[in-house]
């Protein structure tokens, strides 16, 4: 029964989720988005095409990873906000109107509730992340005809960085209002995105009391650290050597397996909360 | 707790930072009653029926329903429940919202696909079962939440505010459609600011004030609590307006409360034997204008138990 009572609520959050206008709205700014990358990536191939520098294939290769790579990057912020906005007025949203009043008061328990919110939102925003990271994909191989290396585990690792943030967004929405709920998970983002950045640019530095900061910022929020494991799959390592002075290419700071590990239990745990916190919840 | 109670709350209280909404509440529900819960604004009506339905947890206290204890989420398969602002999915069709609730209340598909028709039919929207709820009126969006509410051929029925946002012709189809439930042996709980509402469809009536029970009464027995008397009169001249509590202690023996009203005053509880005594005892000491008994309806007893605060 249990199964069946998660499904029910997974497909209707799945239908809720894919009719938000949050939802209509990025897949908008992800055309326009796509249309942008796959213009400026013609642009520069037409131009290494013409210099004759495509030929060259170390420093087309160097070109093309670190394009795709940064397409794929905007595609992880964007599905980093859309997992926020519409987690935090999925759950919160829904509690403050009203609406989980005459659900809650069938016979479903609170954690068949949430877990088939979880499954709904997942199965959606994956549908988004796989959209988007496929066009950038397929425009950039179209294009260029250079694909990313391990492309797989680079998206396993992005649909993993986007649980992460769908589990964090559901338990703070369980207490917090939808607005409330939103500014904290995007502030706890903020903070592992600027941790990221500060381990990454420490070791470039080779000062360790910056790179703890930074392991610490992952340990509070894994998000960034799970990109950059994601980016270090995906990299080129002949355009790795090529890049030395590049802080946004070169990881020069790599998350290990324990810090995907980590991000797994990371999610887990905060589902845990999120069912124990809404079991208390009056509604 | 009995098995024969529908519902039965000991001493159920909850508190919201340390702010009593409900205090010691004991309620008691016979299988086959239909009960109307009263109370003035912020009584805690509506955060008994979520605590029965375990929405919100009891700050202390125990309870029944149907034999269960509450939260029991097997329990609510054969509830039905109407929330105070019924809050729906605005895309989903009237058919839609039924087929969902059906499901989460564990109805077989074929009972479902039998009664759903049924069920919009009579609460008048199976015309418009397939248009989405955003489209619907407040009338019609309620309708639609009393349909939702049975749609599993529930057992007990709670209803919060089942009538708020009706016009006369949707007052009747819920009145009817609650005398038709009662008929059938369903055991209802409803809360309602509509007096008349609850006078018509409920055969008791508990009054609830700060969260506690302050009076029960059968509304059959309402006649017997003797008549309501309003008295139009006023003060001789150069008496003093003190003179006024004087006449009300005096009537006090003839009633169950005096009440002053505006120029003059109502008695509650008055026999029809003691009228004339108390006529000619109000003849001797002020000027009458006009003397009126009337049997006691349940706002009279509403104003007697909770006031005149705004309900």
């Amino acid at each position: 029964m249990a199964q069946r009572n998660v499904g029910i609520i997974a497909r209707l959050s799945f239908r809720e989720a894919a009719r938000r206008r949050v939802l209509l709205g990025a897949s908008v700014l992800s055309a326009l988005f796509l249309a942008v990358y796959g213009a400026g990536l013609w642009f520069i191939h037409e131009d290494l095409s013409r210099s004759g520098q495509a030929a060259n294939v170390a420093v087309a290769v160097a070109a093309y990873n670190l394009l795709q790579q940064l397409g794929l990057y905007a595609t992880y912020l964007l599905s980093a906000l859309l997992t926020v906005l519409v987690a935090v007025s999925s759950l919160a949203g829904e509690i403050e109107s009203e609406t989980l009043q005459s659900i809650a008061a069938r016979p479903i328990r609170r954690w068949e509730l949430l877990c088939g919110k979880w499954l709904g939102l997942a199965a959606v925003l994956s549908l988004y992340l796989g959209i988007l990271a496929g066009g950038v994909l397929i425009v950039s191989r179209v294009i260029t005809r250079y694909s990313l290396p391990h492309i797989a585990r680079g998206l396993a690792l992005m649909e993993l960085d986007m649980l992460v943030i769908l589990s964090v967004s559901l338990a703070v929405s369980t207490r917090l209002p939808a607005l409330g709920g939103g500014v904290c998970v995007l502030g706890a983002f903020a903070t592992g995105f600027l941790g990221g950045w500060m381990e990454q640019i420490g070791a470039g530095m080779g000062n360790s009391r910056t790179v703890a900061i930074g392991v610490v910022s992952s340990l509070i929020m894994p998000t960034e650290a799970l990109w950059r494991r994601a980016a270090y799959e995906m990299r080129s390592v002949l355009a790795d050597t090529l890049s030395q002075d590049s802080l946004f290419y070169r990881a020069l700071s790599v998350p290990s397996t324990t810090m995907i590990v980590y991000g797994l239990l990371y999610a887990l745990a905060a589902m845990v909360i999120a069912i124990r916190l809404f079991d208390r919840r009056d509604l | 707790m009995s098995p024969d109670l529908a519902i039965e709350t000991i001493k159920l209280c909850k508190a919201y930072n340390h702010r009593p909404a409900v205090a010691d509440l004991s309620l008691r529900v016979a299988r086959g009653e239909v009960v109307g819960l009263l109370g003035p604004n912020g009584a805690g009506k509506s955060t008994v029926v979520k605590m029965l339905l375990g929405l919100v947890l009891p700050t202390s206290g125990e309870g029944t329903l149907l034999g269960h204890r509450l939260g029991d989420p097997e329990t609510r398969r054969r509830i039905g429940f109407l929330p105070e602002r019924f809050a729906f999915q605005p895309w989903l069709t009237a058919r839609e919202l039924l087929t969902l609730h059906a499901d989460l209340g564990q109805v077989p598909r074929a009972v479902a696909r039998r009664r759903i028709p049924e069920l919009l039919a009579q609460v008048a929207l199976a015309a418009d079962a397939d248009r989405p709820l955003r489209t619907y009126s407040k009338g019609m969006l309620q309708r639609a939440g009393l349909a939702q509410a049975l749609v599993g051929a529930p057992e007990l029925l709670l209803l919060d505010e089942p009538t708020s946002g009706l016009d006369p012709g949707g007052r009747l189809l819920v009145r009817n459609l609650i005398a038709r439930l009662r008929a059938e042996g369903t055991t209802a709980l409803i809360n309602s600011h509509l007096l008349g509402e609850i006078e018509s469809t409920c055969d008791r009536v508990i009054l609830i004030r700060e969260g506690i029970v302050v009076h029960e009464a059968k509304l059959g027995a309402l006649t017997s609590e003797g008549c309501v008397v309003r008295i139009r009169a006023s003060l001789r001249p150069g008496s003093s307006p003190e003179m006024w509590q004087g006449v009300y202690d005096e009537l006090s023996p003839w009633c169950e409360q005096v009440q002053p009203d505006g120029d003059g005053m109502v008695l509650h509880g008055v026999r029809d034997e003691d009228l004339p005594a108390i006529h000619r005892y109000l003849s001797g000491r002020v000027d009458v204008y006009e003397v009126a008994a009337r049997k006691p309806s349940l706002e009279d007893l509403f104003v007697r138990v909770i006031g005149t605060e705004a309900h």
